[in-house]
């Protein structure tokens, strides 16, 4: 399988899936930390997959979706965006409505 | 010419903004990955420009990114980037 079928397996097969640098229990990159934070916050359940782990992979993922940075976040297999963008999303309730607007379960905090 | 201001030539060549402000954040990333003496790794752009409007978030991204893909190439290690956003 190559690392393009392998991504693309990864974005289908879960629901929702960060592309991190380290794991969501110990992120080695700020802006890696920051969507994890706000994912805990809003409840949504993800799969971290730490791209430091795999050279190949760290390239690959750039060129999966013609994005240069990492973190990257996927939603039911679309791309909705990097950390800039998620933390606009979260600041304004729009990944909330994204989440339940895609059918994914989030825990209620509040 | 410093990173710096390439990257503000390119954006201004590329966008024509009414708004724009490259922030180098170097040095709030010392010692952390990317990071190298001189600064000029980390940077911030808040930019505002009606290139941008109708366009989802991930494409005005994109269009910036694409604009400073030799930026990024080349020891620009992180961007973040702020787009039409009120004061």
């Amino acid at each position: 399988m190559s690392i393009q079928d392998w991504i693309k397996n990864e974005v289908d097969t879960n629901d929702v899936v960060l592309f991190m640098k380290g794991t969501p229990n110990f992120p080695q990159c700020g802006f890696s930390g920051q969507v994890v934070q706000i994912l805990d916050y809003v409840g949504a359940p993800y799969k971290g997959i730490n791209v430091l782990e795999d050279e190949e992979l760290r390239q690959g993922i750039k060129e999966f979706t013609n994005w240069p940075t990492i973190p990257q976040l996927y939603v039911k297999g679309e791309f909705v965006g990097g950390c800039d963008i998620i933390r606009e999303m979260f600041q304004n309730q729009e990944l909330q409505g994204l989440m339940s607007e895609k059918g994914v379960e989030v825990k209620k905090t509040a | 010419m410093s990173t710096k201001q390439t990257i503000a030539d390119k954006l201004t060549t590329a966008f024509a903004p009414s708004y724009l402000n490259v922030i180098d954040e170097s040095d709030k990333h010392a010692g952390h990955g990317g990071w190298r003496e001189g600064g000029e790794t980390h940077f911030r752009v808040q930019i505002a420009s009606s290139a941008f409007e109708g366009m989802s978030r991930v494409a005005q991204h994109r269009a910036i990114n694409e604009t400073l893909a030799g930026e990024l190439a080349n020891g620009v290690h992180a961007l973040a980037i702020e787009v039409n956003r009120p004061e």
